[in-house]
């Protein structure tokens, strides 16, 4: 029986692959539970902080923070990229990784430059290969977002704004919408849009301590940090719902792929059977 | 209960705490405040330090620890949006500061990395080939 064994050795590797598929989708399943947890409970922090930057701002319109003034220098831009320290969870990386290419193509025919911020190993690995220049990273970032670990390159990009090195700033992730699909997007963090940061509820004539300016300066930082850390989760939800998907398809695949292979095997088991006894058959005749 | 007022206490990450207070006491930047109900609009940067609740229903008091932030008062409601971590202006520059550092060294191991990257994939080429070389030696 020429070839069975392979087949039986081949059969019995993609029975292995699925059974690694198969855990780590319902790995990512659990996983996925958690962060979609933790992407909703990051929300009412950045609403809150939202509205009273707002409130401080609209209170004194006189003073204009430098996050909150429109530059129209075209010195460069910064960019912040979200992605996934790991792999094996479909597109999801590709996807912003393509889109970031393409809008950093546009900017380049029109003379800008960039300084990069990556969040996330596999993003940090493309844009070195790219030849940006990355002036901060974090990775190794775990399955919990920490703020913490983000004051760091946030405050790199921010700083790097103030300073004038570029006039704007931009945030690339994946934006959870549900399980089944995810979006790819691009935001302006920089200038803060009087738009984005929306007009108050409610007025209440405050008093400040120690002044406006201070708390809104404070608050104006946490707005951006709050944003980053949403965007964050986001992406992490986004990274667990498609490595779960991901891993479906595979163990599926993998299903079919072990059906086919099985009725190669069987076929030439039989076939091999038949040809024996046709042998026998053959042989008793001549006798 | 006329006299309550509500206390949201929710850091970046998470919502600590919801609900109906008799009073407050929280660690102000320019002192401890204590806010009761019907307190005067306020806005504030607070410490590091311990935020006191009394809860509405007589139950036992709540302690928080929060790394600073911004507390917003309203007659009848406080918000307290908490740092999670300790800031300060050292601290932050110190933690951008080796962000930067991290991206620099990574520049410099670059080329190290690619052919590493590189030598890796020409050692798998060889054991591929070696592999397949072996095989049809079998046949044989």
């Amino acid at each position: 029986m020429p070839g069975s064994k392979e087949i039986r050795n081949k059969i019995k590797s993609v029975q292995n692959t699925r059974k690694i598929t198969k855990a780590m989708e319902m790995v990512a399943a659990s996983k996925m539970r958690k962060a979609q947890e933790r992407m909703r409970a990051v929300r009412p922090y950045g609403e809150k902080i939202r509205n009273l930057a707002a409130h401080i701002s609209h209170a004194n319109p006189e003073y204009r923070h430098p996050y909150l003034i429109e530059r129209d220098t075209s010195k460069g831009v910064g960019i912040i990229i979200i992605t996934t320290d790991k792999g094996l969870c479909g597109g999801l990386n590709t996807n912003v990784q393509r889109l970031a290419l393409n809008q950093m193509k546009e900017w380049e025919s029109q003379g800008e430059k960039f300084e990069v911020c990556c969040i996330g190993n596999k993003g940090l690995g493309f844009m070195q290969r790219l030849g940006a220049k990355v002036v901060s990273q974090v990775t190794q970032l775990g399955d919990r977002p920490h703020l913490e670990k983000l004051i760091g390159v946030i405050k790199v990009m921010l700083d790097g704004y103030v300073e004038n090195r570029f006039d704007r700033v931009v945030i690339f992730y994946t934006r959870f919408i549900n399980t089944m699909k995810q979006e790819t997007v691009m935001e302006q963090l920089l200038p803060l849009s009087g738009e984005r940061l929306g007009s108050p509820e409610g007025t209440w004539d405050y008093i400040y301590e120690p002044e406006a300016k201070v708390v809104l300066d404070q608050a104006l930082t946490r707005y951006i940090e709050a944003i980053i850390l949403q965007a964050l989760s986001e992406n992490m939800a986004s990274e667990q719902s498609a490595r779960m998907v991901a891993m479906k398809a595979a163990s599926d695949n993998a299903g079919d792929v072990i059906g086919e292979l099985t009725l190669v095997y069987n076929k030439a088991r039989q076939a091999a059977i038949t040809k024996e006894l046709s042998e026998i058959v053959g042989g008793a005749a001549a006798v | 209960m006329a006299h309550t007022i509500h206390v949201d206490v929710v850091s970046a990450e998470e919502a600590i705490y919801s609900g109906e207070a008799e009073f407050v006491v929280l660690p102000g930047e320019e002192g401890e405040l204590g806010i009761y109900p019907k307190h005067t609009p306020l806005i504030t940067r607070i410490k590091p330090g311990t935020v006191r609740v009394k809860p509405a229903n007589g139950g036992e008091e709540e302690l928080f620890f929060v790394a600073g932030g911004i507390l917003e008062v309203q007659p009848n409601l406080v918000t307290v949006l908490a740092d999670t971590a300790i800031r300060g202006h050292d601290l932050d520059e110190a933690k951008a500061l080796e962000a930067q550092k991290r991206a620099k060294e990574n520049l410099q191991d670059r080329t190290g990395k690619l052919e590493y990257a590189k030598a890796v994939s020409e050692l798998a080429e060889a054991a591929a080939q070696i592999a397949a070389i072996r095989r049809l030696r079998q046949r044989r």
